[in-house]
């Protein structure tokens, strides 16, 4: 197959499944078909006794050895090829990178713009670099038959194309852990003008620093600003509420504040709120960072825009 | 009538014919068939609770969001009920119960080749699983890695990973031990007559299989120590920040997990190869077509290990070599049916139980099997691998194909060591159940898998919620009839219709003799003189 004439990547897949598909419903309709009518054919009490007792037959053997070979042989080749469309990006591609850490997706492009959604341009290829920080990772795109797994220490990638703009899902699909089915978020195709826009905007559009370093962070694929709950506490007013936590075992009550939640950053294993899995790795981040995020969430946590496409809720 | 004769018909037989008593008779003895039973009511208790496991996560999926439990424990479950079913159920379940209980009749021998040494495969099998059942309850509690333990997150989650893993090291060595000694035994104690064309394909299938246990089991042992290496003292041979590569634990864990594989389906394709010809009446079609694709299929099947990694990132030229060759073990596959079918035709069938269980393997196998066509042809791999379609093709092989045999096989044969019978209807009603509940369970988790929902997800988006529902319901049909066939199955061996030496109007050895069968199976050594599906030639029922 000609890489140069595949528009897509679900293009190239598509007529795999429906061939394999084929053929395989018309074996298994065959194999049945014969299996049921020899069953009532042959029953014992139209059958009593058997009319046969054949024992094989060479040309039957070689007949059905042959056969099957010649089309799995086929299946095989256009397996094939459909998968080397998968793997040949075509030239112009725009480039991403991915980073997967537990839970939560970071999409990077060229300029240094950030952002916890995949946002693309409509009609055009783009090729996403894979890299996990922690644990493998799956980079699945169930819309355009694309997946990928993040490795640690090695780069993969992957490419698609959204030939129409609009909202479609993307997966974790490699098991890592307790959060790992609330790593979701969606690829964003927009028209090539607004995703232009889109990139060459300065920041997040007047987001506060705070939120941004939680965004880029992976803060967001856990704790939600909205109050759902999600794998960990939710940053909703988080800002003055009274918590129980474990501490080294024992329980105790407190208020939250800038000491806690400084120690909850930096230590995330020191006060563990009560009913959350332990799960939290630590983020060593600068004093600024600190002060910024500490002051965003001093705010209330304002809840986002919209979804913050960094996780399922949990409801 | 006092109980003890009313549980054991034939007087003389191995039930009471033995210097023991109490439970030592049982736990100590060397004989072929009560370590068969041994190893039998273990595995069925192990598969029990991992029923209970398997129904509890689809409880759990019945709707979005949080059911009955919270992702650690669905994690933690979906875990062990993997574990279970693979290390505890399927893979001892064929070799060790109805191995051990068949073969050595099937041959003609009074045992196998080490008795002792098949006492301590059991014992080792007991005391593997009784480490991980250690490990559930201690420590950072049951392992939440999946029943793969994928490095690095098996390396450095919190939970009991390294006791479990030491489980499932101990329970190896029991399958290796078996193997060696189904291989001596298979090679030195046929009886005379008894030539390697007269050996029944039961008996061919454990031959195949017992060498995939001795030459793939070393390979999973080495990996699970690894695996303890990498927890206990960091030694980063699957850490990439210390020169490490995790790709190469995933190679590691299926050069020896796909082979297993095999270990779980070749004996029941064995089962089906006694079952279709007695209760067609015929001999089966193709006798050595289908003993050599045994062979074939765990040579070649030895040999495919990369499918599993398509998305992992090695080479695209290994992703060409492992997909060519895993289109090749679908062939010998094939032949096995196209002869199963064959040997129906223009015979005399009679549906009963254990016919019913072949039959629908017949079917269930081969929509797993060609499901597995697309799991073998790399582009469309790279949509389902780690899918529900992954979930539901491996349920339609292992359950659908190996469950369904081990229930065929339970009717078929565990009348000749009980001298007693199940009642046919409610066993025709279980099966009935069973068949339906499976195929609404598992055909919704393939679609399901074809519309992107990833497996092991806690929770899903709600375009998943209908199908989740309807797989959730097919379970519980699956689950009344396992109950049924059960307490049918249990209830006739116990106080059933008493059973003759051949029930079914077999022509293999096992129906030559009493039911239940006496310690040395024969009085004096049987001589062969037809082959195992010779109907014209073995008495007449």
């Amino acid at each position: 197959m000609d890489p140069n004439l595949i528009t897509s990547t679900q293009a190239a897949v598509d007529p795999v499944f429906m061939f394999i598909f084929g053929a395989c419903l018309l074996l298994l309709v065959g194999i049945t078909g014969a299996m049921v009518w020899f069953v009532i054919r042959y029953h014992r009490s139209r059958a009593p006794q058997p009319t046969s007792q054949n024992d094989g037959n060479v040309w039957l053997e070689i007949a059905w050895t042959l056969l099957p070979t010649l089309l799995v042989l086929a299946m095989f080749y256009y397996g094939w090829a459909g998968y080397l469309a998968l793997r040949n990006v075509p030239k112009g591609a725009l480039e991403v990178t991915a980073t997967a850490r537990m839970w939560s997706w970071n999409f990077t492009y060229a300029n240094g713009r950030s952002s916890s959604k995949l946002y693309v341009p409509a009609g055009k290829p783009v090729k996403v670099n894979l890299v996990a920080t922690d644990v493998l990772h799956g980079f699945y795109l169930p819309a355009f038959r694309v997946k990928r797994d993040l490795v640690p220490g090695m780069t993969n990638y992957a490419w698609f194309v959204a030939t129409k703009p609009g909202s479609y899902d993307l997966f974790c699909s490699q098991y890592c852990g307790t959060g790992h089915s609330a790593m979701i978020t969606t690829v964003e195709a927009l028209p090539s003008a607004e995703f232009t826009a889109w990139l060459n905007k300065e920041g997040s559009g007047g987001e506060h620093p705070g939120k941004e370093l939680l965004e880029k962070q992976g803060c967001l694929g856990c704790h939600s600003l909205d109050g759902s709950p999600k794998v960990g506490p939710t940053f909703k007013g988080i800002w003055g509420r009274s918590v129980t936590v474990l501490t080294g075992g024992r329980e105790r009550t407190l208020t939250v504040d800038e000491p806690y939640l400084r120690r909850s950053i930096l230590e995330p294993k020191a006060d563990l709120v009560k009913g959350y899995p332990p799960v939290m790795p630590a983020s060593p981040l600068k004093d600024e960072e600190l002060k910024s995020i500490i002051d965003f969430l001093k705010s209330g946590g304002a809840p986002s825009l919209k979804r913050d496409g960094a996780g399922l809720e949990i409801k | 009538m006092n109980p003890s004769d009313n549980l054991h018909p034939a007087s003389g037989s191995f039930w009471n014919d033995t210097g023991k008593s109490g439970i030592s008779s049982w736990i100590f003895s060397t004989d072929h068939k009560r370590i068969g039973l041994l190893y039998f009511w273990s595995v069925l208790s192990f598969f029990l609770v991992a029923v209970v496991l398997g129904l509890l996560l689809r409880i759990e999926l019945m709707a979005p969001g949080r059911t009955i439990m919270g992702p650690e424990t669905y994690n933690a479950l979906f875990t062990v009920h993997g574990a279970v079913m693979v290390f505890l159920f399927i893979i001892p379940g064929f070799p060790g119960a109805f191995g051990n209980l068949v073969m050595p009749i099937q041959i003609g021998a009074r045992d196998v080749s080490f008795p002792r040494l098949n006492l301590f495969s059991w014992w080792l099998y007991m005391i593997g699983a009784a480490v991980i059942i250690i490990a559930l309850f201690t420590g950072g509690g049951p392992p939440d890695t999946g029943w793969t333990f994928y490095v690095p997150f098996s390396a450095r989650t919190g939970t009991n990973v390294s006791v479990a893993v030491f489980g499932v090291f101990i329970v190896g060595f029991s399958s290796i031990v078996t193997g060696v000694n189904f291989v001596t035994t298979i090679h030195r104690l046929r009886a005379p007559g008894m030539s390697w064309d007269r050996l029944p394909l039961f008996v061919w299938s454990l031959y195949a299989t017992a060498w995939v246990q001795i030459l793939a089991t070393p390979i999973l042992g080495i990996t699970l120590v690894l695996i303890i290496a990498e927890r206990v003292l960091g030694v980063g041979l699957f850490d990439p920040m210390k020169g490490g590569d995790p790709v190469m634990y995933q190679h590691l864990f299926w050069i020896y997990s796909h082979p297993a594989v095999y270990i779980m389906i070749l004996p029941a394709m064995g089962v089906i190869s006694e079952i279709i010809p007695v209760f067609s009446r015929k001999p089966v079609f193709g006798y050595k077509m289908i003993a050599f694709s045994s062979i074939a299929i765990a040579a070649a099947g030895s040999l495919v290990w990369g499918h599993h990694m398509f998305t992992s990132g090695i080479s695209d030229r290994a992703i060409l070599i492992f997909s060519f060759l895993t289109f090749v073990v679908a062939i010998p596959s094939a032949i096995k049916v196209f002869n199963w079918v064959s040997t129906l035709y223009r015979g005399s069938i009679s549906l009963e139980a254990p016919m019913l269980y072949a039959l629908s393997f017949i079917l269930l196998f081969s929509i797993g099997g060609l499901t597995g066509l697309i799991l073998g042809a790399a582009a469309t791999d790279i949509h389902v691998h780690d899918t529900h379609f992954v979930v539901g093709h491996f349920h339609y092989v292992i359950f659908g194909g190996s469950g369904f045999a081990l229930f065929g096989a339970m009717h078929y044969w565990l009348p000749k060591f009980y001298g007693r019978k199940y009642a046919e209807k409610p066993a025709l009603i279980a099966w009935a159940l069973l068949f339906v509940g499976f195929n609404i369970t598992y055909f919704s988790m393939m679609v399901l898998g074809m519309k992107g929902m990833p497996r092991r997800y806690y929770d899903y988006l709600p375009e998943f919620a209908p199908l989740n529902l309807v797989s959730t319901m097919g379970s519980w049909i699956l689950a009344v009839g396992l109950v049924l066939m059960l307490v049918n199955l249990i209830r006739g061996l116990r106080s059933g219709e008493p059973v003759g030496n051949n029930p079914w109007g077999g022509a293999t050895l096992e129906w030559t003799i009493p039911s239940p069968p006496p310690t040395e199976n024969f009085s004096e050594e049987p001589v062969v003189t037809h082959g195992p599906y010779d109907f014209s030639k073995a008495g007449k029922p």
